[in-house]
């Protein structure tokens, strides 16, 4: 126990530090790479709960895939110029109203909570039992039958916006010369190979 | 704490003894594969590749890792300095921590957690941030189009890898490697699956960067990419962590399709000898094969790189995991159902 609560201290503690850093190192490169520290820490966060799938598909997902397209765009910026102290100021006023806001939505929920125990209802429709399955497997069972609506839905909106950026940034440039495969292939049968004798050479 | 220490600390003793358990074979292996490599291309050029060194040239390599070390590590003026330092850590201790969950037999593994390819297939798509690391902290052209070469083409290739190990997986029914391996007890699954051992491998080739898929250094063109600013020490980290994750493709491919520590025919002879000397046998043999590839195959062209990950490997390996699962299906093959 003393072992795990050690752990969830360590990953929590270096979620807490790295998250700082994210907003406020100057450098974006280094901003990005201490995000990704955090995922790894949150991904730690799930193994301790047992939800290893989880964890796993965390890491996959956002560090290796949309995390490394975030150091692609971010390390592309000219960021020695774009850094300037006076800006910061100006967002101030903004980061204190979203503050406040958010201050004053946690306070009228917590407000409205009961934290009673025999306040809490039963969920119409429990979930199935789990006992004796992989995670995975738990998650399988769930996710393509139960919320399988939700599921496709989710990829749809993921297709639409990833047809939608293809169709936004994609240009016809003139000039450009492309390699067609299946042209080349088809040159095959007309070249021949021709076994030139010294002295003769060949008919064209 | 006294308590905590007396209960813990037998525990993490053991867990380092295995950890240099494996990380010394390991580096053992690096040492091997790198000599193989070049001998292996010096015989395919009829050169004698290194013969000086030691008998046969076996100590080439500790010799060249001897040289590495007492080397000077310059750190370029204009770069960022604790980035590039960490970067070939980086490279190194995740091709490292791969290994923790491979099973070299049956039961003779680090970590055997549920999750073990998905775990693999995680750290290896974060080798990338060692090679971005790398290139963008060089603050320098050649290393920054390395880098982004790089980070492209791995992505792009994980993409395909990934649809290759679901095929495997709905053969198998589970995550752990362990029972990936057992499945195939009765036969392997690159014969099977043959069009996808290709297609992983050939991937697999494109992961770690070997030729002829190398053009994240492709020295005719970036020096020597993202690793151009880089000496002595950092460099040997780098070089033997691209070769530790050369060796996990091979123990993958081993693994996934060659039945890993399973004797090939389950008669007397074969099966008395021990798994893992089986284990050790195939991935010797798939590291020829990528040496072998080195040695012969031309380097590819960017765009041609490009169109055989998204036009060629992606749709064949979408199209393998729905026939798979539909051949599965119909038949009622697919385990657990």
């Amino acid at each position: 126990m003393t072992a795990q609560l050690l752990t969830f201290y360590l990953f929590s503690g270096v979620i807490l530090i790295s998250s700082l850093m994210v907003i406020s190192t100057k450098n974006p490169v280094h901003s990005v790479l201490f995000l990704i520290l955090s995922f790894l820490n949150a991904a730690g966060l799930f193994v301790i709960l047992h939800a290893e799938f989880l964890a796993m598909i965390l890491i996959i997902v956002y560090v290796g895939a949309v995390a490394v397209l975030f150091l692609f765009v971010v390390m592309m910026l000219d960021f020695k110029t774009s850094i300037n102290k006076d800006n910061i100021l100006q967002y101030i006023p903004i980061g204190i109203l979203i503050g406040v806001v958010f201050i004053t939505e946690l306070i009228i929920v917590l407000i409205n909570t009961k934290f009673d125990l025999s306040n809490i209802q039963v969920l119409p429709n429990p979930l199935s039992d789990f006992t004796g399955k992989s995670n995975t497997e738990a998650i399988g069972s769930v996710l393509y039958t139960d919320y399988i609506l939700y599921f496709q839905l989710s990829g749809v909106i993921l297709l639409v916006a990833m047809i939608g950026s293809i169709v936004l940034t994609l240009r016809e440039r003139e000039g450009v010369k492309r390699q067609v495969v299946s042209e080349q292939l088809q040159r095959q049968g007309k070249i021949d190979l021709v076994d030139v004798k010294p002295g003769k050479g060949v008919d064209i | 704490m006294i308590n905590l220490v007396q209960t813990y600390f037998i525990e993490v003793m053991t867990i380092i003894l295995y950890c240099l358990l494996i990380f010394v074979p390991l580096l053992l292996g690096v040492v091997m594969a790198l000599y193989a490599d070049r001998k292996i291309w010096a015989a395919v050029q009829k050169r004698r590749g290194p013969n000086v060194v030691g008998p046969y040239g076996l100590f080439q390599v500790p010799a060249d890792g001897l040289k590495f070390i007492f080397k000077e590590i310059i750190l370029p003026d204009g770069s960022d300095k604790t980035v590039f330092l960490i970067a070939p850590i980086i490279t190194l201790a995740l091709s490292i921590a791969a290994w923790a969950v491979v099973p070299v037999q049956a039961g003779v593994v680090l970590a055997n957690i549920n999750v073990g390819i998905l775990y693999i297939f995680a750290i290896s798509s974060l080798g990338v941030y060692g090679i971005l690391m790398a290139g963008w902290s060089s603050n320098s052209k050649y290393p920054f189009f390395g880098a982004l070469r790089s980070a492209a083409q791995m992505v792009s290739y994980e993409v395909s890898i990934g649809f290759v190990i679901i095929t495997v997986l709905l053969c198998v029914g589970s995550l752990n490697l362990t029972e990936i391996v057992m499945a195939q007890k009765t036969m392997w699954f690159f014969i099977p699956l043959f069009p996808m051992f290709i297609v992983f491998f050939i991937s697999a080739l494109a992961e770690t960067n070997r030729p002829p898929f190398d053009l994240p250094e492709a020295e005719s063109e970036l020096v020597a990419g993202y690793q151009t600013e880089y000496s002595g020490m950092p460099f040997v980290l780098f070089m033997f962590g691209e070769y530790i994750n050369i060796l996990l493709m091979c123990a993958m491919t081993t693994i996934l399709f060659l039945g890993g520590w399973l004797p090939p025919i389950d008669i007397y002879p074969l099966n008395a000898v021990p798994g893992f000397v089986w284990f050790l046998l195939k991935v010797t043999f798939v590291f020829y094969l990528f040496a072998m590839v080195k040695a012969f195959v031309p380097r590819y062209r960017y765009d041609q790189l490009m169109r055989l990950g998204w036009k060629v490997f992606l749709p064949l390996s979408l199209f393998a995991v729905v026939a798979t699962s539909s051949i599965l299906f119909f038949f009622n093959l697919a385990p657990g159902m």
